[in-house]
């Protein structure tokens, strides 16, 4: 058994496990609702738009709660991208994770409580923060409030584009999440990040 | 009937000939009273002035019956003349008026509108069968301000409040409700209270969207249905092949079909529906790029238990 980093604190599990029930459930009934049938409905129509909203809600205030806790918190060091050679330490993840860890090599970046995320994980983490999220929440926002929206844009519904926007961000997002949990599994054990995220605990390789 | 139609056709001729101007007169005589909040005549025995509010009920507004399809029409055209006596004599009250089909039936002109149909489906209806007689077209169609509304290709919501107002002049209006049950109207919005966003469905979709079913050879289908059989089902509006695209937008299909990528295009001209909207190019490539990584992910995991294992 390898040593033990303490790297995720009560308040951020807390936001983490809230953030991916609202998400789970914002995804399912995403697309039930996008590709809504009467042959096949995979949450029924009402249900779908009742709990988006209510899950939409949830994970905004969630979202706005975490901000704040990111700023009174040291965690948010983590978030800060240090460009200089980023292209070059991105090569090098990459080729870990496609060819390196075949070999049994030792990850470029290992986790650290300095640094707990390798620059993979830091760039598409600040990508579904702080660009994909602010979309989501501003899109579903104004599809909540639909009298909020410019009408017309360039001849094209205003509606529309928040519409495609929303379901364009959340889809990325969807696929952010496969991959998420896919490396997710590439801890320790195959499970051992899954139980970090509950404990707090992080198991080093 | 037929002396009422030849008298009929008899008096839309003069009509075409007649100028404007001398209609306007005319129907001035009667605005004089019936366009004004207040009336005034001469009372023959104090040989005063007087004056008294005119019944709102009563009140016929011009401007609406200059944009109402019987915008040519003078007053006593389908009122008797001798209302242009006042006080008008207390018979006239049982004056017969004119049903739509007297002047549009089997007649060519309006043969695209189908008024046989639509009084045979109106006869089919709940209100018909709750009401007979009672219950007839001006109920809905104002005589003094009908307009065509979809047929006018005007924008959907101007469709749409047109269309609902007639129902809403009686629902929304207990003196008008009044005339055919005891019962006060219940209130429109506790009726439909399971349906979200009211405000703007009620904007979007006219009551006889989800009241009637599509009629084939009639452009507006007339025959509102018990209440159980209203359309209730989110997905029959919200789906790639939604019914509003054989009512509310059906002669705009057309138009738009080959248009664009989109599932029900024309939709998208003033608005966007949840799940009718899907853009068929966003939909494929969506399904290939998550497909592509799901694959992406299998290969690599696969090759993880395999090279590991034997490690
Ligand atoms: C001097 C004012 C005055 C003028 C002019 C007038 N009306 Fe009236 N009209 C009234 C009033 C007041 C009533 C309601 C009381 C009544 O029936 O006498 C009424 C009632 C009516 C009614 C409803 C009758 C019923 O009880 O169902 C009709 C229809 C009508 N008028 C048509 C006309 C037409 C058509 C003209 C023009 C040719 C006209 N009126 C000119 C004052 C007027
Ligand atoms: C296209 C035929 C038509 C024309 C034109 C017309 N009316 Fe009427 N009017 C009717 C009918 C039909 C009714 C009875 C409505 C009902 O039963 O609901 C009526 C009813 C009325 C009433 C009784 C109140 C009411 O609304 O029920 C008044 C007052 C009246 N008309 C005045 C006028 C005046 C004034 C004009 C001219 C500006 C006029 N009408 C032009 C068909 C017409
Ligand atoms: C007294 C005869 C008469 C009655 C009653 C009558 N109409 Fe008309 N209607 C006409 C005439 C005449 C025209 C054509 C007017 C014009 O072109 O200016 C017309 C025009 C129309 C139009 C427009 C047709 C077009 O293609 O432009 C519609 C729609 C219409 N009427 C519906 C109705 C309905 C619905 C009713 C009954 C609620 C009704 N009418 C009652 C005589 C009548
Ligand atoms: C319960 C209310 C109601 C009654 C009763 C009613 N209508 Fe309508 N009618 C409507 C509505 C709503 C429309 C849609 C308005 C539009 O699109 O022009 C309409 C439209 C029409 C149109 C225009 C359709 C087209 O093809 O453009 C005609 C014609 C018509 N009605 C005739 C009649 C006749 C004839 C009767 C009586 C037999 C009648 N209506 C009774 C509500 C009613
Ligand atoms: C989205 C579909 C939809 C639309 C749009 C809609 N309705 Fe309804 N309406 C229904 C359904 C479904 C019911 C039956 C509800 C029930 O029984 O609980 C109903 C019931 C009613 C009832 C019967 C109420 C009762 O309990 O006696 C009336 C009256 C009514 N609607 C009028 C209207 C009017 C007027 C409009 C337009 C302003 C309208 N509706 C628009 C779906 C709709
Ligand atoms: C002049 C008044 C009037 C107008 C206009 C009117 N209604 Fe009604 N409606 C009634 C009355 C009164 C009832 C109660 C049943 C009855 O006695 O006809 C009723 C009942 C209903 C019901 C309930 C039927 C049931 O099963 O209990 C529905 C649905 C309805 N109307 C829809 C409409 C729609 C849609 C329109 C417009 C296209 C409309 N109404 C226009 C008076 C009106
Ligand atoms: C008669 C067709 C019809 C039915 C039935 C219907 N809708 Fe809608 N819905 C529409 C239309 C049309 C729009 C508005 C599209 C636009 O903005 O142009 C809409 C918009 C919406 C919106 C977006 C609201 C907004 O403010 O933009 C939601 C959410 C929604 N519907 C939910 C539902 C639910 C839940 C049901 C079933 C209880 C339902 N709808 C039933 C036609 C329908
Ligand atoms: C879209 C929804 C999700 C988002 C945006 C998200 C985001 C994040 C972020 C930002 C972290 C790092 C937290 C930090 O240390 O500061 C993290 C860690 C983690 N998440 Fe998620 N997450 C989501 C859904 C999920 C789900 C559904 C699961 C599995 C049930 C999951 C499992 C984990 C695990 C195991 C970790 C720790 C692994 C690691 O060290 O990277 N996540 N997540």
């Amino acid at each position: 058994m390898s040593a033990k980093l303490y790297l995720y604190p009560l308040w951020l599990r807390v936001w983490h496990a809230f953030n991916a029930l609202f998400f789970l459930v914002l995804l399912i009934t995403g697309i039930s609702m996008q590709y809504s049938s009467p042959d096949l409905p995979i949450v029924p129509f009402e249900l779908a738009v009742a709990s988006h909203n209510i899950a939409g809600i949830g994970i905004v205030i969630a979202y706005v709660l975490f901000l704040l806790a990111m700023m009174f918190s040291p965690n948010k060091k983590h978030y800060k991208i240090q460009f200089k050679g980023l292209i070059g330490r991105l090569t090098k993840q990459i080729q870990y994770y496609v060819f390196g860890v075949f070999k049994k090599q030792e990850p470029p970046f290992p986790t650290t409580e300095a640094m707990k995320f390798n620059p993979l994980q830091q760039v598409t983490y600040v990508a579904v923060l702080f660009v994909l999220f602010p979309i989501l929440a501003i899109t579903g926002i104004a599809l909540f409030f639909p009298e909020l929206i410019v009408n017309n844009v360039f001849g094209v519904g205003g509606t529309l584009l928040t519409a495609l926007l929303h379901a364009s961000a959340g889809f990325v997002v969807s696929m952010f999440l496969f991959i998420h949990l896919y490396f997710a599994t590439m801890g320790a054990t195959f499970t051992s990040n899954f139980k970090s995220i509950v404990s707090g605990f992080h198991e080093a390789h | 009937m037929k002396k009422l139609k030849r008298s009929l056709f008899l008096s839309v001729f003069c009509l075409a000939i007649l100028p404007y101007s001398l209609l306007a007169q005319q129907n001035e005589k009667c605005l004089s009273c019936h366009g004004e909040v207040f009336y005034q005549y001469e009372n023959e025995w104090t040989g005063q002035m007087d004056k008294r509010p005119m019944n709102p009920f009563y009140h016929v507004d011009s401007t609406k019956m200059h944009l109402s399809v019987h915008k040519s029409f003078a007053c006593i055209d389908c009122h008797s003349p001798e209302y242009e006596t006042f006080p008008h004599s207390g018979e006239l009250r049982m004056e017969e008026k004119y049903a739509c089909i007297d002047c549009h039936g089997g007649d060519d002109d309006y043969a695209k509108y189908n008024f046989e149909g639509i009084e045979a489906e109106f006869q089919e209806s709940v209100h018909y069968k709750a009401n007979d007689e009672k219950f007839n077209c001006w109920m809905c169609h104002d005589p003094h301000g009908y307009q065509l509304a979809l047929r006018e290709n005007g924008p959907i919501k101007d469709v749409v409040s047109l269309s609902n107002d007639m129902c809403l002049s009686c629902h929304a209006n207990k003196f008008q409700y009044g005339l055919l049950s005891d019962d006060d109207p219940k209130a429109i919005e506790d009726i439909h209270a399971w349906l979200p966003n009211q405000r703007n469905h009620f904007n979007k979709v006219r009551c006889i969207d989800c009241h009637t079913k599509v009629q084939d050879d009639i452009l507006v289908s007339h025959k509102i249905l018990p209440k159980a059989e209203a359309l209730r089902s989110c997905v029959d509006c919200h789906s790639a092949n939604s019914v509003l695209m054989e009512s509310l937008y059906a002669h705009r299909v057309e138009e738009s079909r080959a248009q664009s990528g989109f599932f029900n295009a024309t939709i998208l001209n003033e608005g966007y529906m949840i799940g009718a909207n899907r853009n068929k190019t966003l939909n494929v490539v969506s399904i290939v790029l998550f497909g592509l990584m799901i694959f992406g992910l299998m290969i690599h995991f696969i090759l993880r238990l395999i090279l590991l294992k034997k490690k």
